[in-house]
Order: structure tokens, then C-alpha cells, then sequence
């Protein structure tokens, strides 16, 4: 185990799953962070999440903390098959803070729910020093009921299965890294921050076989498909033509040399359907403008291992992100 | 209307593949290139591509990162980087771990960006660590014309550049490198143009191809390289028309001699090479980090541990995996050496992106 | 070891270009390239221009740069990307 905690270990990559392993479940057991969401012991139909959100800057194109902090939650609830009934939220506000961005960002959080339908019901602030804490840090804890019926998990996936995805991947990465660092892009990508609950009631409702699902959030579509396939205990080819990717994050990643594979979504959803639901699955996405751009993006295999088919038709495995991608000139 | 389609030429390239034979990419972007669109799993087994110097990551010596950790723990010091930079250890530590310990190390796109941060802030001396071939440090001049212009007396370089002819010339005259032909760096090659190239390939009958990025362009140049040893000539071709023309970009040339004059340079892993670095002139020497602050470097600072094969796997003696640290104790996400460290070094290119790895 | 990408000048103002980039913008020097103009497809790395890619060969570059430039002018119309 690494001796220090470094900004990679945030970065959901395979550093944070080093540390999940080696820390958390060795004291806490594994079952409870095996998944984002976990069943509730003697309550089968609840699900219980929670996800603790830092952004720099607190506003960026496209959402804010607040939206992030809802939309984060909710989703994780969602790919595991459930519609949110509650959240509770803790803030941990720096000293100094304005209470007008306090404000904004609350009113972000409470539209962001009712997009979902959903009440946040509990709440908790502490206040630390100025220096002790980066304005505002904000935890959700959402609960949810299972949709009757849905049982996703990733061992249920089959060799053939597709795999879709509801959207251009990379936005919301993209959008934070340009408004947070001086890098002198103007850009017209707006991060992708959004309930994806309804896509995922889309798709089981068009798709019932729907084996799991997945938002892939730190580390990318990439690091969530090897992370999925891992759990599957299954490989997965993906095709790079099929991956839909926005123009000005294509044109991002070209100058600054980052991988739209492995850049954040926060509002987009990954599901693995068997092959025959998969026209289905696919257009019940495209009806709901959100999932306007939904592609199928690759299949499931045996063996293990993520293969990306290149455009240029040759292959490449693809790997959990090892650390946060860095804008480079080399 | 010239074939760019990769389908194009996976089949000549493959005909053209009679017996083993050794490529050498010099750059680090076309080791990137090739990796993150797998065309090595199109290629043949006989077909071996070598990755070369051209990783500035990679070959700038420990010494060098020590000062640039060294300088950024002085009070009142900003240190700029490119992100290429922040992870690669030095002997004493990294700017990576500098920054965790409260030094302001902060990543910029262009020089430039570090001159506005300088121009912002007189009170502090901003220190540009200027790593980098010929693509990169005609820039840095650019920015210190515009820094003497404007007079930004606390904008600083740290300069170790380096001149890739020199390197190339070293690994053409060593004949553990095994290399049948170089395809030569694209965007060094729009500075410089094709004529650098002439001396090699007549000197050491090294056939040189300048190559794009686009998986086609590099296909392409593949195949070109691979007539030349067919027909047994030696000779430079120009794969890369739409960026490189044979005069290369004579404005940043003049720039670069301006600003700066060759100078012997230690390359980490390759030793010390004649001519193969710049250091300032006098007139911008008072832009000199060097100069401006000292720093009490360690007596020695070994370039790599024991057993790390990065060296030899630049100069093309060995593949990534030949080495008894790769994918064991050294890993992306514990690297021992500088090739492990840059996402364009060959050996992290290796891992990541497969060059073990074949399928279908 | 030297990424550069190209885009397309849409205006120069003294000794620097605002670049498009497949509908990113930068603000991108000129020093090593001063005769550009506005029009040129050129090639940037760490915020210069350091070469003008040729037209004439080029032709695949600047008709993916011209195809994205239509999509982002379908998009707007359409009332900006979601």
C-alpha cells in the first residue's frame, strides 16, 4: 500500500481501488463497498449509497457542486435498478464561505431532485477554519426501493450481450478541467450533469433481460467497462468508431493529449442487455432527448480483459485509469 | 491522392516483412500513436519497432529534476511545467511530491502562459522548466525575446533542451541497436525540414522516413521504410508532406540561434552526447534559473536504480519486456524508471497500451 | 514527443491568431510563423503555430476540420449541443 494519500487516489482509477481494498474492506468487510449501491441487511427492496463531492470550481458550464451532488447520488441508485426515495446531504462549509453561493448551490441541489422526483429530507452543516477546507464539501446519502422485479448484477452477464451507452462520453471532465485550469480554451462543451433515472427506467422497461448497468463516472468509460468486466468475471470488446465523442472533446484531448476514454461523465449510462433487447433497449434511449446520441459500443466476451478495436483496425486492451491524466504537450 | 487509409497497407507491409526486422520510432508521440491505435497487433512478429529517445520525460537527467525539485522549495519560486513533468522522479523526489508538500508547482500549455504569470506577479520568480526537443524550444526562445522585450526580469528558464540529430547519429553509429531504419519525428521535422536526415542516412546507409500521426501517415512511412531496405537504399523520404517541407520552419530556426547555443548535454540513460543540448546565450543569461538561483544539488544522483533497463530500451538493445522490472516491481502505477513514468515513455506505452499484447 | 494539432486561423490581432480547433478556441502565438493569415490551417503545439499545413495535401485534414466546423453550425442552429 502506498504510504501517503496522493491526488490519485481520488481519481477512481486503479489507485482508489487499491485503497478501497486495502483499507476499507480489510476493516469494514467487503460486501457493503463492493457495489456504489448496497442492499440494506433485512430491508432486501432498499438500497443504500452515499458519495462525498469536492469540485474545483464550485460552478463550472453545464452544473455545480450542488447538481453534481444530487445527480452523483441519484445515479448510482438508478444503475442499480432503484428509484430514489430520500436523500440526506452534509456540508462541510469553510469559514469565509458567501452564503449567497451557499444558496445557489442549495437551489442547484433541491432542482436537480425534483428533476428526479426526489426530496433530500435530511441534512447536517459543520463549518471548519478558513484553510481547513476548499469552500464547500458536500455529502449525499441517497436510499432507494428496487424497481419490482429488476435484479441487475454484472455475474449475469453473457458472452454476445451489447453494451450501450446514452450519450457523448467525456463532457463534464472536460468542462471542469477547461473551467479550472488557465489554459487559455474556450470551448463549447457544457458538462453532461443530469439524473440518468429516467434512461434507466428507459431501458429496463424496454430491455426486462437487462443485465446491469453502470454510470461511468471517475476514471471514464473506459476504466468503468474493465471495472464491469472484472465484476462480470467476462471480457468486453469495445469499438472506438462506435464510441460517440463530441468534436471540441476530441479537439480537447488532441491538444492537451488526454484520452476521451478515460475523461468523466456524470450524467450518461452504460447498460449490458442481452443481444436480442438490444434494438429495443437502444431506441427506448433515443426517445428521451438525453439519450438522443445513444450507441452501441461494443459486446461482451468470454475470457477476461476490455479490448478497444481501433478505428484503424487493430486492437489495444484497455486498462483501469492509473492516475489522473495530466495535460501534456509530449 | 496518396492511400492514408490504414486497410491500405497493413498487406504491403506484411509482404514486405521477409526476414526480422528492427524499426525505430524516435519520437515519444509516434510510441503513443502506435500504441493507442494498436497497430502493432496488425503488424507482423518479424516487424519490430523499436521506441527511441524522443521522450523528453524520459531522457532528462536525475540532476536536472533535483534542481527543478530543489528550486521549487525556495521561497517566493514558481515552478512551471509542462504535466508531461510532474510525476517524473528525479534521484532526490518529484514536483509531484513537492507540490503535495506546499511548493506551487503549477502546469501551464505554453510557455507563454508562464510569462503572463510572471508579467502578473513581479514579487515572484516564476521558473519555466524548459524540457523538450526542436519542436519546443523554439517557443521557449520566442517567450524569452518577448520576456526581454517587455523586460519580465523574473521570468526564468530552466533549459534542457535537447537536439535529437545528435541522438540520432549515436544510435545509427551503435550497432547493439540493431536498427534497420528510423522513422524520423514528424513535428521536430517541421522546425528542422529533411536536410538533417542526409548526412545519416549516407554516413551510416540508414534509410529515414519523416512520418505523421495519423495511423495512415505512420502506416505509410512503415511502408516506405521497408522498400527502401528491399531495394537496399538509404535515402530520406518525406512522409509527412502537409506539415514538414524540406526547408523546415527557418524563422523558429533563427530564433533558436538567437536565443540559444549547442552545447554538450547528458541524456539519462544514453550518456553524454557532443552538441546535443543548448544553453543560453549571454544576452538572456539574466533569464538563466541556473544562474539566478543557486541550489545545493546532491554529489551524485544516479539516473536510474539497479536493474532499471530504461536506457537500453531507448538506444533500441531491448524491448520493455526484456526487462526484469516490467510489469513486476515496475508498473504505471509504481514506476522505477523514467520509462514507466511518461504516458509517451516506451515502456508505459508498452503496459498500457499492449505490445505484449496480440489479439484476434 | 510533441503533440500539435491543427485548426484553422479565424482572426489575427498583431502577433497572435484566435485559432479554431473543431469549435475550440485559443488564443495562439505567430511568432515562428508570421506571414500566416486568417484561413490558414495550421499546426499548434504549446500555443504557437510552428508550421502552415499545405492545402493541397492536406486535404483530409482540413475536410474533417470543414465537417466538424458544419456539425457545430447544425448544432447552434438547433439551439447549441446538449
Amino acid at each position: 500500500m502506498d504510504e501517503q494519500i496522493r491526488l490519485d487516489h481520488g481519481e477512481g482509477g486503479a489507485a482508489t481501488a487499491r485503497l478501497v481494498r486495502e483499507v476499507f474492506w480489510r476493516h469494514l468487510g467487503g460486501p457493503p463497498f463492493a457495489e456504489d449501491a448496497a442492499a440494506v441487511e433485512g430491508a432486501k427492496e432498499l438500497l443504500l449509497t452515499t458519495d462525498a463531492f469536492v469540485v474545483r470550481p464550485l460552478f463550472f458550464p453545464g452544473g455545480d457542486l450542488g447538481r453534481l451532488s444530487v445527480c452523483g447520488t441519484i445515479n448510482d441508485l438508478a444503475v442499480a435498478g432503484a428509484v430514489p426515495l430520500a436523500l440526506a446531504a452534509a456540508f462541510v462549509l469553510e469559514e469565509g464561505l458567501e452564503v449567497a453561493v451557499l444558496e445557489h448551490l442549495v437551489a442547484s441541489m433541491a432542482a436537480a431532485a425534483g428533476e428526479a422526483g426526489v426530496r433530500i429530507a435530511a441534512g447536517d452543516t459543520k463549518v471548519v477554519g478558513r484553510g481547513e477546507a476548499d469552500g464547500v464539501f458536500v455529502t449525499t446519502t441517497g436510499i432507494g426501493r428496487r424497481i419490482a422485479g429488476v435484479r441487475l448484477a454484472p455475474d449475469s452477464c453473457r458472452p454476445g450481450d451489447a453494451i450501450l451507452v446514452s450519450g457523448p462520453v467525456g463532457d463534464h471532465g472536460i468542462a471542469v478541467l477547461l473551467a479550472r485550469e488557465d489554459l487559455g480554451l474556450r470551448s463549447p462543451v457544457a458538462s453532461d450533469c443530469a439524473p440518468v433515472g429516467a434512461l434507466a427506467r428507459a431501458v429496463l422497461a424496454a430491455a426486462p433481460g437487462t443485465r446491469c448497468m453502470r454510470d461511468p463516472t471517475r476514471g471514464g468509460l473506459a476504466t468503468a467497462i474493465v471495472e464491469l468486466a472484472a465484476a462480470a468475471g467476462a471480457g468486453a470488446v469495445l469499438h472506438e468508431e462506435a464510441v460517440p465523442v463530441r468534436d471540441a472533446v476530441l479537439a480537447v484531448g488532441d491538444l492537451l493529449g488526454l484520452d476521451p476514454l478515460y475523461v468523466a461523465c456524470e450524467g450518461r449510462l452504460i447498460a449490458i442487455v442481452p443481444p436480442v433487447e438490444a434494438a429495443a433497449a437502444l431506441a427506448a434511449l433515443r426517445r428521451d432527448p438525453a439519450g438522443r446520441e445513444a450507441a452501441q459500443i461494443g459486446e461482451i466476451v468470454a475470457g477476461g480483459g476490455v479490448i478497444l478495436a481501433t478505428a484503424a483496425g487493430g486492437h489495444r486492451p484497455l486498462h483501469a485509469l492509473e492516475g489522473a491524466q495530466l495535460p501534456r504537450i509530449c | 491522392m496518396i492511400a492514408t487509409r490504414p486497410a491500405d497497407h497493413y498487406r504491403e507491409i506484411a509482404a514486405l516483412t521477409r526476414a526480422p526486422v528492427a524499426l525505430m520510432e524516435v519520437c515519444g508521440t509516434h510510441t503513443m500513436a502506435i500504441a493507442r491505435h494498436g497497430l502493432r497487433s496488425r503488424l507482423p512478429p518479424a516487424l519490430a519497432l523499436l521506441s527511441g529517445p524522443g521522450c523528453p520525460v524520459c531522457v532528462t537527467p536525475a540532476a536536472e529534476l533535483d534542481r527543478a525539485a530543489l528550486l521549487a522549495r525556495e521561497p517566493g519560486v514558481t515552478v512551471a511545467i509542462f504535466g508531461d513533468l510532474l510525476r517524473v522522479p528525479g534521484s532526490l523526489s518529484s514536483l509531484e511530491r513537492e507540490r503535495a508538500a506546499g511548493a506551487d508547482v503549477r502546469i501551464v500549455y505554453s510557455p507563454r502562459d508562464a510569462l503572463a504569470m510572471a508579467a502578473a506577479d513581479r514579487a515572484r520568480l516564476v521558473v519555466f522548466l524548459g524540457a523538450g526537443f526542436e519542436t519546443t524550444s523554439p517557443l521557449v526562445a520566442a517567450t524569452l525575446v518577448r520576456a526581454r522585450e517587455e523586460a519580465i526580469e523574473n521570468f526564468l528558464v530552466l533549459p534542457v533542451f535537447r537536439l535529437i540529430p545528435p541522438a540520432m547519429a549515436a544510435l545509427a553509429a551503435d550497432p547493439r541497436a540493431r536498427i534497420a531504419g528510423f522513422l524520423c519525428p514528424g513535428h521536430v521535422s517541421t522546425i528542422l525540414g529533411t536536410r538533417p536526415y542526409e548526412g545519416l542516412a549516407r554516413a551510416h546507409r540508414m534509410p529515414c522516413v519523416v512520418a505523421g500521426f495519423a495511423p495512415g501517415e505512420i502506416l505509410r512511412a512503415l511502408v516506405l521504410l521497408l522498400r527502401q531496405i528491399a531495394e537496399s537504399r538509404a535515402e530520406v523520404e518525406n512522409a509527412y508532406e502537409t506539415a514538414v517541407r524540406p526547408e523546415g520552419n527557418p524563422t523558429a530556426r533563427a530564433l533558436l540561434d538567437r536565443v540559444f547555443r549547442v552545447a554538450d548535454a547528458d541524456w539519462r540513460g544514453i550518456g553524454r552526447l557532443p552538441g546535443s543540448g543548448l544553453e543560453l546565450r549571454e544576452e538572456y543569461r539574466r533569464h538563466d534559473a541556473r544562474a539566478r538561483i543557486p541550489v545545493a544539488l546532491p554529489a551524485a544522483a544516479p539516473d536510474f536504480e539497479r536493474g532499471c533497463a530504461c536506457g537500453a530500451v531507448m538506444q533500441g538493445r531491448c524491448a520493455p519486456a526484456d526487462c526484469a522490472h516490467f510489469g513486476t516491481e515496475c508498473l504505471p502505477a509504481h514506476p522505477r524508471g523514467p520509462c514507466m513514468v511518461s504516458s509517451e515513455g516506451a515502456c508505459a506505452a508498452h503496459w498500457r497500451y499492449g505490445g505484449a499484447f496480440r489479439h484476434g | 514527443m510533441c503533440l500539435a494539432a491543427p485548426g484553422r486561423i479565424v482572426r489575427i490581432e498583431g502577433t497572435r491568431a484566435v485559432v479554431d480547433f473543431r469549435g475550440v478556441r485559443r488564443n495562439v502565438q505567430l511568432d515562428l510563423l508570421p506571414a500566416a493569415a486568417a484561413g490558414d490551417v495550421v499546426l499548434v503545439h504549446a500555443g504557437f503555430a510552428i508550421q502552415r499545413l499545405d492545402p493541397d495535401v492536406a486535404a483530409d485534414t482540413i475536410a474533417a476540420l470543414e465537417e466538424a466546423e458544419a456539425r457545430l453550425r447544425a448544432e447552434a442552429e438547433r439551439g447549441g449541443p446538449r
